[in-house]
């Protein structure tokens, strides 16, 4: 069983690029469980169709603590037997979502969640790794492969950046590596270039370029994935070859994180930042 | 042995006993450490900072500052333990703050009251339940004067505005509904908690009551938690001295005492440590003065008689003179009686805020001598003040440790031990004398001229059970 960890900037498209792949990956044939770690609750829509799901923490908030759930009440089979659970927790500016995601992560491992004809686990975690909470699923024993989705934005590379830092100082400690940067396009100048000089920086590759597409919101409106929506579209090929290149992809490493100083060299040499 | 001896011999129980620590440890430990020497050369002592890990400590924590020491003792209010259980459940009815009163219908001081968290309430947020179990408590106990909400440290972790409930629920019910941020993990010791109990009474009470007309005898006790009844026994000689005490803050006290602390000719400062910070606002911010005193002992209760009379008119100076004159022969027979049992005794301290320098004066009283003292979260004016009350050769420790408290106690072998719970059994297991000087082992009250009498008896019951003589202290092996 591989455990996969995607972080990414806010809105990057974590939990589309996420979806898509892992219903490729189920495609190809294998068992694949997504645990969404964002309160928003919104890493599972594509393959349920529906934002309906019971989180774990919302849950426990309502029978009292999480000793009171079952599995099957927050694991739940989306298309293509994806198996599904939402980590919930509260609304934005109040609480701890970090100690929603630590509990509804430990609920699922003690229970049993991941079974033996698991073939992957996929954790789509909210935005920044924040604090202990969101780093929860790099740490030990739990996922040891991470890919950052990211795009030629400024803040969406200063975000990868940041992540690194979080993985380089589980790597240090622990088994956890990069598996690569995906890069989303939004169609900045010299892009791919961009994020492949930056992945180089960051002592990892870019493991795919996933072009923009229509096509994608297309099916997003309809609460589907590329695949299920529009199967023989040429987005649900490059999907297929996302997933097929995290299947075989060998090259985990501990990511070497650059200064302030560097990103915004890197940037300007590909004239984002002005001097 | 001559002081100068005694003086040498103690540095050098110094150096022994930090000799088993790394280098670091030990040269932190060395500056909260002296020996008072002739001309008080070295006997600067380093107070309030953090603890060196690993070292135990008898240090509490903010909240305990601020719930169990200045919040607890006010009776008509509701306190709310705001976190998980523990915190109020092991605060829960272990100070001896006596309070007067009808439990349940004014007086709330035996009782717990506890947002009782649990995982979810971290995860989103306890305001709402807070805002709750604040609309229950008044509604269970509707004589409630306000309701006080003493932060534990997972609220502050994860945000919570319990300010904003706290407004609310005020408007609301009518009511003070008083937010205190006193997580535990802010600052080194219960210190930071007593100023921050303070703030938030200078924020949300002090001077928003009903104002009343100052007599021009008014007075307030301020840091007087009415231990085993010490407030009262205060109170009394005040009050015969013909001074009118209005307040107390906050051994059996009231809301409203809260409210007009200000509204007196003079406020007198008992625990200068925990209290200090409210009264320099209300001579800031009032004009009303303040003076410290000690009612330990009546060497040191004459002392401050007059000089609190010495504030006031001829009348009181009368009244006072009177007082002194009804209590000294009634004290003169307690020293008489207790004194031969005690004479040359010797007693080592570590206490809290101001007994380690208030009540060396109650042992000279009955003929012993401090041979060393401490405080667990003292300040350096707090040092500063104890100095001149010792003698040369005094072994001083700030925040000491349990090892060094042991070490110190088996090598200066003291006649009698007072300090902690904590403390309590493992000295008596030595077959030492032991008092606990935080709660008065279930005793009291010591202040005043009611107390000073159950203080001898006390110490004499203690030093001079015959319990001692079928134990051997190890060192007398």
């Amino acid at each position: 069983m591989r455990q996969i960890a995607i972080y990414g900037k806010g809105g990057i498209g974590k939990s589309t690029t996420t979806q898509n792949t892992v219903v490729a990956l189920a495609e190809m044939g294998r068992k694949v469980t997504i645990v969404g770690c964002d309160p928003k609750a919104d890493s599972t829509r594509l393959i349920l169709h529906s934002k309906a799901q019971t989180t774990v923490m919302d849950l426990a908030r309502e029978r009292g603590t999480v000793e009171d759930l079952e599995l099957e009440d927050v694991l739940v089979e989306g298309y293509l037997g994806v198996r599904c659970a939402e980590s919930g927790g509260p609304e934005p500016g109040v609480g701890c979502a970090g100690r929603g995601v630590i509990t509804a992560i430990n609920f699922l491992e003690e229970n049993g969640a991941y079974t033996a004809d698991t073939d992957y686990v996929f954790y789509d975690v909210l935005g920044d790794v924040v604090c202990g909470g969101f780093a929860m699923p790099i740490r030990e024993n739990k996922a040891k492969e991470i890919y950052i989705v990211t795009s030629g934005e400024m803040m969406a590379m200063y975000a990868a950046n940041n992540i690194s830092r979080g993985i380089l100082k589980y790597a240090q400690t622990g088994t956890v590596r990069l598996g690569g940067l995906i890069c989303n396009s939004r169609q900045t100048d010299r892009e791919s270039e961009l994020i492949e000089a930056l992945a180089k920086s960051l002592n990892t590759q870019m493991i795919h370029f996933m072009p923009r597409d229509n096509e994608v919101q297309r099916a997003e409106v309809r609460k589907q994935t590329v695949i299920e929506y529009n199967s023989t579209h040429k987005q649900a090929d490059e999907y297929r070859a996302l997933a097929s290149k995290i299947e075989n992809n060998t090259k985990m490493t501990i990511p070497t994180p650059l200064s302030m100083d560097e990103l915004e060299a890197l940037m300007m040499e590909f004239g984002i930042m002005e001097m | 042995m001559s002081i100068k001896e005694t003086t040498e011999f103690r540095k050098q129980v110094v150096e022994d006993v930090l000799e088993v620590y790394p280098e670091k440890a030990r040269k932190n430990r060395r500056q909260h450490i002296a020996v008072k020497d002739e001309g008080c050369a070295s006997c600067a002592v380093k107070s309030n900072s953090k603890t060196v890990p690993g070292l135990m400590t008898a240090r509490g924590c903010a909240y305990a500052g601020a719930k169990g020491v200045v919040w607890g003792p006010v009776k008509d209010v509701v306190h709310i333990s705001h976190g998980p259980v523990g915190c109020g459940y092991y605060s829960w009815g272990n100070r001896r703050n006596l309070a007067e009163g009808e439990i349940g219908v004014d007086n709330f001081v035996p009782f717990l009251f506890t947002s009782d968290f649990q995982e979810s309430d971290i995860i989103y947020g306890g305001d709402k339940k807070l805002e709750t179990i604040i609309q229950e408590a008044v509604d269970l106990f509707p004589n409630a004067n306000g309701v006080s909400i003493l932060s534990e440290c997972p609220v502050g972790l994860i945000g919570d505005d319990i300010e904003s409930v706290s407004r609310r629920m005020s408007e609301k019910l009518k009511l003070p509904v008083i937010p205190v941020r006193c997580e535990g993990f802010r600052g080194i010791s219960q210190s930071l908690g007593h100023h921050i109990a303070n703030d938030a009474i200078r924020d949300h009470l002090l001077g928003k009551g009903p104002a009343r007309e100052v007599g021009k005898y008014d007075v307030g006790i301020i840091g007087d938690y009415n231990i085993g009844g010490d407030a009262w026994a205060s109170k009394k000689i005040l009050e015969e001295m013909g001074l009118n005490v209005v307040n107390i803050w906050t051994g059996d006290s009231t809301l409203e005492m809260l409210q007009n602390g200000h509204l007196v000719k003079l406020n007198l400062i008992h625990c200068y440590r925990s209290m200090n910070y409210i009264a320099r606002h209300m001579e800031d911010t009032y004009g009303t003065p303040w003076m410290e005193f000690n009612f330990f002992g009546p060497t040191k209760i004459r002392e401050s008689i007059l000089k609190i009379a010495a504030q006031f008119d001829d009348y009181i100076m009368e009244k006072a003179q009177q007082v002194l004159a009804k209590y000294e022969p009634q004290m003169q027979k307690v020293i008489e009686t207790y004194r031969p049992n005690l004479d040359g005794k010797s007693v080592m301290l570590y206490v809290g805020g101001l007994r380690p320098r208030h009540i060396v004066g109650a042992y000279e009283d009955l003929g012993m001598e401090v041979t060393g003292t401490g405080y667990e979260f003292a300040h350096s004016e707090d040092y500063e003040k104890t100095l001149p009350a010792l003698k040369e050769g005094t072994l001083i420790y700030d925040d000491v440790t349990a090892f060094e408290l042991e070490e110190f106690v088996m090598k200066l072998k003291p006649d009698l031990v007072g300090s902690g719970i904590k403390e309590k059994y493992v000295f008596e297991k030595m077959g030492l004398p032991f008092r606990q000087m935080h709660s008065w082992d279930y005793s009291g009250p010591y202040h005043g001229y009611e107390g000073f009498p159950i203080f001898a008896r006390d110490m004499d019951m203690a030093i001079n059970s015959p319990t001692w003589k079928s134990i051997k202290a190890p060192w007398a092996k």
